[in-house]
């Protein structure tokens, strides 16, 4: 393998693992701060996908598909914990599951009328479209770089958000010690419907980002929900910077796996997974001796 | 005048166990009430049960003259209530400055007394760790931020449990200190902790607590001439 291939394997690992980032922090926040357990946040993921084509097929035009994909995600989210999700913050999880099991067979059903189940693909924006040659032989497609520095600025926003605000302290404080933040006067009922409507929005956005680079199918929130608990696992519940160690971890172990061990690049994520819960039970940057 | 806080025939259950038994208590405003008694005996079920953590809790809880008996922890806090709890509960993902800064609110009556710059002021040691993270800082600083967080929300009545468990004795020096400035402010408390001699310096009443119940409520000195009821409800 020479510098050039390295670098574009490097890049791709890199995307990858921004782009699951996303996804998986929204998944940890709304662990972290609800305490649900949402198994239909893969089904978003695949929701703003298939949103991606639909608003890119009626507009021709891709950041609508982004602008309006992800905040028509965001007010599902926001009746969604309204209507339902609220009824289940401190139910065992088992009502819990059940509940979001019922969301993705609605979601997947949804689809199926409004979508269909063809598989499509998502042209880019015409001003991202066309590669960047790196040697000869070698050339990396613009829309990929374009899409990590999107995610790189998303996931700025967010860890500004988390770390300098004081929404930011208390979505910290909240996810480690609820019933103490609320003796503090803090209600949790407001930023709980914020919190779970933005970590959809955050699956839905994953999906519309990963539209234009890969094909658009109705099982392509399964994988990504699986990754999406593995790297909470890792990272630590209810922790964003642990979502984003464990997602790049994640994201490198996988494309490179792919390239070195092809035989058993499956398993490899597991193996990894398992290392680091034997080294740290809760985590990379989960609360340790609970 | 009415009482702050005024609790009667309270009963708290953890699913079939029940852990008070008809507990009575009132406290005036800038009262400071001890609350002794031995392990296990309902002190800090007391306590979680007036700030509304403990879930199945019947009879009546009035504080400044509304009831809190169904309400959430977060409007009881808002109505003027702070908690100090067992352990401290101080953030470890916050640093000083924002354990205090989350918790800042104005008190119910619109003032704020209690700003970062004054509890800095009265806290020196927490201005010299402002940038550490919660789990940083030893036991006795841990206290003063969870008293100092507890104070940033600009309270009528505190709640402190052990107020001076495992610290160190010129630390408690400094948390019993803090209790007297906390009385100077007006601000009511309740405070549980192993040296009764000490709370019997600052407290205006002491209160012993046995299986759930009050079997004491005086003035420090009502109970030292009831020199019987430490012995029997504290083995001293």
């Amino acid at each position: 393998m020479n510098a050039a291939t390295f670098a574009v394997q490097l890049l791709n690992g890199v995307q990858y693992g921004l782009v699951l980032f996303l996804v998986a922090s929204g998944l940890s926040l709304v662990f972290g701060i609800l305490g649900v357990i949402n198994l239909a946040h893969g089904a978003f993921y695949m929701l703003g996908a298939y949103l991606a084509y639909w608003l890119s097929a009626y507009t021709g035009n891709f950041l609508v598909a982004l602008i309006g994909g992800t905040a028509i995600a965001f007010v599902i989210g926001l009746v969604l914990e309204e209507v339902f999700v609220k009824r289940m913050i401190g139910r065992d999880h088992l009502a819990q599951v059940l509940l979001s099991f019922g969301f993705i067979l609605v979601i997947d059903e949804s689809r199926q009328i409004l979508f269909g189940k063809d598989v499509h693909s998502v042209p880019p924006p015409d001003w991202l479209k066309g590669s960047i040659q790196l040697t000869e032989l070698l050339s990396y497609p613009i829309y990929r770089l374009a899409l990590c520095v999107f995610c790189l600025i998303v996931a700025a926003i967010i860890f500004f958000v988390i770390q300098k605000t004081r929404l930011g302290m208390i979505i910290r404080a909240g996810a480690e010690n609820r019933d103490m933040t609320r003796a503090l006067g803090i209600s949790f009922d407001r930023l709980n419907r914020y919190v779970f409507a933005g970590g959809i929005a955050l699956a839905a956005l994953g999906g519309i980002l990963v539209a234009p680079v890969s094909t658009v199918f109705p099982g392509m929130g399964d994988g990504m929900l699986i990754l999406s608990f593995v790297v909470v696992v890792l990272g630590g519940i209810g922790s964003v910077a642990g979502a984003a160690i464990g997602a790049l971890l994640i994201g490198l172990t996988d494309t490179f796996g792919k390239v070195f061990f092809p035989q058993v690049s499956s398993i490899l994520i597991y193996v990894l997974m398992a290392g680091i819960l034997l080294w740290r039970p809760n985590g990379l940057l989960g609360k340790q001796g609970h | 005048m009415t009482p702050l806080l005024v609790i009667e025939n309270l009963r708290s259950f953890y699913g079939v166990s029940q852990a008070l038994h008809g507990v009575g208590l009132s406290v005036g405003r800038g009262e400071q009430i001890a609350l002794i008694g031995r392990n296990g005996m309902g002190k800090t079920t007391l306590l979680r049960s007036i700030m509304g953590l403990i879930h199945d809790r019947r009879g009546e809880i009035r504080f400044d003259g509304a009831s809190t008996i169904d309400r959430q922890p977060e409007d009881i806090a808002r109505a003027g209530i702070a908690y100090v709890p067992e352990g401290r509960g101080v953030f470890g993902s916050l640093d000083v400055v924002e354990n205090l800064v989350m918790a800042a609110r104005p008190g119910r009556d619109g003032h704020s007394n209690w700003t970062l710059e004054r509890v800095f002021e009265v806290f020196p040691r927490l201005h010299q760790r402002r940038g550490h993270g919660g789990l940083q800082l030893s036991g006795g600083e841990q206290q003063m931020l969870s008293i100092g967080r507890a104070l940033m929300t600009n309270p009528d009545l505190i709640l402190l449990d052990e107020a001076t468990e495992g610290l160190a004795p010129l630390i408690a020096q400094e948390i019993w200190a803090m209790l007297d400035i906390i009385r100077a402010e007006g601000i009511a408390t309740i405070v549980v902790d192993k040296d009764h001699r000490s709370l019997a310096r600052v407290a205006d009443r002491m209160v012993v607590m046995a299986k759930g119940e009050i079997a004491f409520d005086g003035t420090p000195a009502a109970l030292r001439a009831e020199p019987g009821i430490l012995e029997r409800h504290l083995g001293i």
